[in-house]
């Protein structure tokens, strides 16, 4: 298959080596302004919830954190299964510098949902619940992938092999989605993504977006500096890098 | 006899994280050839073997068999090629017959194979459980499974570990039968003269 | 003989002359089924809301311990890249060893499973439901234990790695396995959770070879 030349491009570390170092100041700056913006606004300025009060400020983490997870666990499969069929390792590279970002995303978000859930349901845990099992299997998704990547000695084979179960588990993500929709949950349905547009009051809303693009912004400056630190490690003592040593690079 | 390569590596290079095994490794094998892998322990024989029966995919460089790549073969032209590594394939808890009836069923080569195993001398042996067979038994065993599978290309790793002296002569004597019949063979082993013929290709990688 | 009947009527013939092996799932299902009472000392009315999650958890756990068998043996002895190189279809050859292991291991399980129910006091007319639904449990099961097998092939010590791969991912199974019979015990339709089952059997079925043969040919190199 004949493919475009950017994406030849895109197999080269040192190039994308050198890009990341482009696009991280910005993604970082960037992120963490839109963080502070987004956080004040939300936790000061935005109203309280006509239901819930000041507890329900926390919507301002917590499906972020959530959706940031499921986004990383995708690129991560993504990137596995582009390193599986063309047998790119940057892109396997990519995958495993995404798991365990995704990981603490996931953590964050079964975390903040659980301190949601002692004032508003009046439990820190909600068994049976199926949002929230869905959402606790995509972590054991995220950790059984970095267990079984550091299971094997040889780097190429753990690739491959971690590749099969990322994509296997791909399955999970639209399940949590859906899941406050196909079944009875605590959760409330999806307030954004739905028919008929968002279910928020503009005053909410802007922060919220605000919040999403911070956290979409912050979460790939950190995969490109993971990104990094792994390439180098595979890359090892080849010639680009002691170049790259030699000019004083950070 | 034609001149037509069947079997052919091009700038073969397998890596082992930092090691090089070896590397810008060329050779073609047409019908009625015989080659001959050599080289010392750890030097790469069964990586190479395993990478032409498409068990693993070289650092660098393409093995293709008739024009397509070996990892890609499948169903009957995948059939073409029998590899035998150090394992026998056997399962020890079923008996020898058991065992080759499987084995010409997983490869549909339904046929009688007493007249195989009577050469091998394993006819006395054949209602026997494998566990309870002599390592150079197991051997001709694995043996009898390569001749069940008509295959075309043989890649045989050291082949003459535990057999005795009339085993490695019939084994030695069923080669130069099968090159002659239009066969190809690579076959890694330490006593390259024993398979000694006419137009044997040496591939040494050390 | 096709392939597929040749691998399955050979893994079947091993497992068989093994025997005594074939047991240990049967036994390690009994023993933790009985630990859950003796733990939690509960009335007779407490027995009958956990019965049902302990017993799906035990069948769950108790499939996993026949893993070895799946493939390291054969990888072991060179069955395994030789079933990889003939000209069947991997993907046949695994749903052959994947249906072998759900005859000899699950089976069994399912059979204990209603004898159990009733320790449990689960009432006789939820227990067709429940046979049901580990029936329709089954495939998909076998099918993610194989992919845990599979997929650690490739590792000198898969033991216990292998559970923490392949349990979370049965976490559908138990909850709508539970749901069933839990719907059944109450005495209303339990059509909706069999379903599912059924659909997550089918997806199983048809995908997971797939994934499978990738595995083992990953594992294996």
């Amino acid at each position: 298959m004949k493919l475009p030349r950017w994406f030849h491009q895109l197999g080269s570390p040192p190039y994308v080596y050198r890009l990341a170092d482009r696009l991280c100041p910005w993604l970082g700056g960037l992120g963490v302004t839109l963080l502070i913006i987004g956080a004040y606004w939300g936790l000061v300025i935005a109203p309280p919830d006509y239901q819930q009060g000041d507890s329900a400020r926390i919507i301002y983490i917590h499906p972020q954190t959530a959706y940031i997870g499921m986004m990383a666990y995708v690129v991560m499969a993504v990137a596995a299964a582009i390193g599986y069929v063309w047998r790119l390792k940057l892109a396997h590279a990519v995958a495993v510098s995404a798991a365990p970002i995704g990981a603490w995303f996931t953590f964050c978000a079964l975390f903040t949902g659980s301190v949601w859930g002692r004032p508003t349901w009046g439990t820190y845990w909600q068994w049976g619940d199926p949002r929230i099992m869905f959402e606790a299997l995509l972590l054991f998704l995220f950790l059984g992938y970095l267990a079984l990547r550091g299971a094997f000695d040889d780097r190429d084979k753990a690739d491959r092999v971690t590749a099969i179960l990322a994509v296997v588990g791909v399955v999970n993500i639209p399940i949590v989605h859906f899941s406050v929709e196909w079944w009875n949950s605590i959760h409330q349905g999806p307030t954004i993504f739905r028919a008929g547009g968002p279910a928020m009051t503009n005053d909410m809303l802007v922060p919220f977006l605000i919040m999403v693009a911070a956290f979409t912004l912050t979460f790939y400056w950190l995969l490109l500096r993971r990104l990094q630190a792994e390439i180098i490690e595979r890359e090892g003592d080849t010639r680009w890098i002691r170049e790259l040593v030699a000019e004083g690079a950070p | 006899m034609t001149d037509r390569a069947l079997l052919c590596g091009r700038e073969l290079a397998v890596w082992r994280g930092e090691r090089c095994l070896f590397e810008q490794l060329h050779f073609e094998l047409g019908p009625e050839q015989l080659a001959v892998l050599v080289g010392a322990n750890g030097s790469g024989k069964t990586t190479l073997l395993r990478i032409l029966a498409g068990l693993g995919l070289p650092t660098a460089g393409s093995a293709t068999w008739k024009g397509t790549s070996i990892a890609e073969l499948a169903g009957e032209e995948r059939a073409e090629i029998a590899y035998r590594g150090h394992h026998d394939a056997l399962k020890r808890d079923m008996t020898v017959v058991e065992n080759l009836a499987f084995h010409s069923a997983l490869w549909g080569q339904e046929q009688a194979f007493e007249d195989i195993l009577e050469e091998l001398k394993l006819d006395h042996v054949a209602h026997m459980r494998a566990r309870y067979l002599s390592a150079g038994q197991r051997r001709r065993a694995a043996m009898a499974m390569l001749k069940l599978q008509g295959a075309k290309l043989w890649l045989l790793d050291e082949p003459t570990t535990n057999l005795d002296g009339e085993g490695r002569a019939l084994l030695v004597e069923w080669t130069h039968r099968h090159i002659a019949g239009g066969g190809l063979a690579v076959i890694a082993t330490h006593q390259p003269d024993e398979f000694a013929m006419r137009g044997a290709l040496v591939i040494d990688l050390s | 003989m096709s392939a597929f009947q040749a691998v399955l009527l050979r893994d079947l013939r091993v497992a068989f002359r093994r025997w005594s092996e074939l047991a240990h799932p049967l036994i390690f299902f009994v023993i933790v089924v009985t630990l859950f009472p003796l733990a939690l000392s509960p009335t007779s009315s407490q027995l009958r809301e956990v019965g049902v999650g302990v017993l799906w958890v035990a069948t769950l756990l108790s499939s996993l311990l026949a893993l070895d068998g799946l493939f390291r043996a054969d990888a072991d002895d060179g069955s395994l890249e030789q079933m990889l190189l003939s000209p069947a279809p991997m993907t046949i050859t695994v749903l052959a060893k994947v249906t072998a292991h759900a005859l000899v291991t699950l089976l069994p399980l399912i059979c204990l499973v209603p004898v159990s129910a009733y320790t449990f006091n689960i009432p006789l007319a939820a227990l067709p439901t429940l046979a049901v639904a580990l029936l329709l449990a089954a495939p998909t099961l076998s099918v993610l234990v194989a992919l845990g097998a599979a997929l650690t092939v490739g590792l000198r010590r898969g033991g216990s790695i292998v559970g923490l791969l392949v349990l979370p991912l049965t976490a559908p199974l138990l909850i709508f396995g539970t749901r069933a019979t839990d719907l059944s015990v109450n005495g209303e339709p339990t059509t909706a959770p069999l379903l599912f089952l059924g659909a997550l059997a089918a997806l199983a079925v048809s995908l997971g070879p797939l994934a499978i043969a990738a595995a083992v040919k990953v594992g294996i190199e």
